[in-house]
């Protein structure tokens, strides 16, 4: 019997119709489901990196809220323009607590991935309020309102719980004093208890300036000031296990 | 396959299925187009086996060409820091205030920290170099902590009260008004004073006695400033945060305390040093050999005093 014949054969008989689809569509989800089980081999370990603070969560969600994904990228590529303007290329690695990731697929506005440090907070804020007041030729939109509105704290622990929940390794500890250290990391002059400890390299600093209020502000540039600073990658061991690597 | 039929009036091959007397053509494609597709099967197939291209289990398939775009940003690297070899040994063994007798050297440095500061510095202190509110002019010759080789590149390198620092430039100006140091009529008082200073107002005495109780330490008895704290010379006409009566107001009551990134945690020494090379080659840059001693600045030198 001709090929046609049988097929003729399938097409005449539901069941055996509706076995044959559910079968080409289980491979089709196979190919894709499966490799989410392997995930965590695509991630190549390294140093330094740690879950983001209850504030710098905050000011990512904010970071969301706005939409400065549309214009901003957080990837460096590893070409040569780009390290050289950029930094290091992203690592798989520096992204792996962002749920989602923040990569993005198009840059009207510069890479974001190794910003922090690279301006001051007084500069983050004149440029969120105004963009044009230090760069000229910005067409980014202003941001203002963010200097003006308090930040809303909602429940950190709840939200630290649900990150976890997706597999960011708070630990009790971070649940539990997650309040405490929202409010801590924009207020100098608070006691910051053991938060440097649970989160390495976290900067405690009122950010928007004004130490009145806790706003939007300062949580936003508490983010941004902290991004592609967690991880060492010019260090000898990063360096050593980059070059090695190989299939990427 | 039994029912297929040559139609008639085409000249083409049915594919030989019928429907309710409905049948359909089976018109070749183009043989270009068959070819081309045969070609990409087998591109694919040696692309397949070149380079990295298959997912397995716990990573994908390597390539037998063992290319990786990591590999191949650094061959590029490489091959840039060669072109650039000879420039760069050359500023990295040179000191600093030698590389200015080397017009080789010179010229070098000078692309390069015009290059590097197109994309590290123009952000904030602006494409010319001439700053904005908050962002010194590199330009003039004025310098908030010191205008020599040296001195630019050590507040490349350690920055400007960059949080994290340990070596960053220090210093801060109180809050005089915000933490209660002067009540709201002293404060206007001292702001008449510091307008009389580079003739923007009458002097007001009470206003100078409560400069030299609390401003003197920093800005100087005379109120030219000193750059081991960074704090600006005020008599001239250069105001890094607006010389009008608020803005002066503003800065007594809340302080100024600038901030510039460290870059020596982001730039490699010879772009610092370059970066150094060309800032200093703006207009303003100090001569070495008469601030080798930095700590001689408060002595009343003739060269005009802070701001970067």
């Amino acid at each position: 019997m001709s090929l046609t014949e049988q097929h003729k054969k399938l097409e005449r008989n539901v069941t055996l119709l509706g076995v044959g689809a559910f079968v080409a569509v289980a491979i089709g989800g196979i190919v894709e489901i499966a490799p989410l089980f392997w995930i965590d081999n695509t991630i190549e370990e390294v140093e330094g990196m740690r879950p983001y603070t209850p504030l710098e969560q905050a000011g990512r969600d904010i970071y969301i809220r706005e939409g400065c994904y549309v214009c901003h990228s957080q990837m460096i590529r590893p070409f040569r323009d780009e390290v050289e303007r950029y930094g290091h290329y992203s690592l798989a690695a520096e992204s792996m607590y962002d749920h989602p990731f923040q990569w993005g697929s198009k840059r009207t506005g510069p890479d974001l991935a190794r910003v922090g440090g690279r301006y001051s907070d007084e500069w983050h804020v004149q440029h969120l309020v105004d963009p044009r007041s230090v760069v000229p030729e910005s067409i980014m939109p202003p941001y203002g309102f963010l200097a003006d509105n308090e930040l809303e704290m909602g429940d950190p622990a709840a939200r630290l719980e649900t990150l976890r929940g997706v597999g960011v390794p708070y630990s009790d500890a971070d649940v539990e004093n997650a309040e405490a250290d929202f409010l801590a990391q924009a207020d100098p002059m608070a006691d910051p208890g053991d938060l440097l400890d649970r989160y390495p390299k976290a900067q405690i600093r009122d950010y928007d300036g004004d130490p009145a209020k806790l706003t939007e502000m300062d949580a936003l540039v508490a983010y941004l000031q902290m991004l592609g600073t967690l991880v060492d990658v010019d260090s000898a061991a990063a360096q050593e296990e980059l070059a090695t690597e190989t299939g990427r | 396959m039994a029912n297929k039929r040559v139609d008639e009036p085409t000249g083409t091959e049915t594919v030989g299925h019928e429907w309710d007397g409905i049948e359909e053509l089976d018109t070749p494609m183009p043989r270009w187009w068959v070819w081309t597709f045969y070609a990409t099967i087998v591109f694919s197939i040696g692309y397949c086996i070149a380079y990295p291209a298959w997912p397995m289990i716990s990573k994908g398939t390597e390539g037998v060409l063992g290319w990786t775009s990591r590999g191949a940003l650094a061959d590029e690297l490489e091959a840039q820091e060669a072109r650039r070899a000879e420039a760069v040994s050359g500023l990295a063994d040179m000191p600093l205030e030698q590389v200015q007798g080397n017009e080789q050297l010179m010229s070098a440095a000078l692309a390069g920290g015009r290059a590097a500061f197109k994309v590290n510095c123009v952000q904030c202190h602006g494409s010319g170099a001439a700053g904005s509110k908050g962002y010194p002019n590199l330009n003039d010759d004025e310098w908030l902590w010191g205008g020599d080789l040296s001195a630019i590149q050590t507040t490349l390198i350690d920055g400007i009260r960059q949080p994290g620092n340990d070596d960053t430039r220090f210093s801060i100006m109180p809050s005089f008004g915000r933490d209660g140091i002067l009540t709201g009529e002293q404060v206007s008082q001292v702001v008449d004073h510091v307008m009389s200073l580079s003739g923007l107002g009458p002097a007001n005495p009470a206003g100078a006695q409560v400069f030299e109780n609390n401003c003197a330490i920093c800005h100087g008895p005379d109120g030219k400033g000193m750059r081991e704290f960074g704090a600006p010379d005020l008599t001239d006409a250069i105001w890094l945060y607006g010389s009008s009566r608020d803005e002066i107001t503003y800065t007594v009551h809340n302080a100024r305390n600038g901030v510039m990134p460290a870059w020596g945690e982001r730039l490699d020494p010879v772009t610092i040093k370059m970066l150094a090379i060309y800032v200093h080659s703006l207009g303003g840059g100090e001569d070495f050999t008469q601030e080798v001693a930095p700590e001689a600045d408060n002595a009343p030198a003739n060269e005009d005093d802070e701001r970067t």
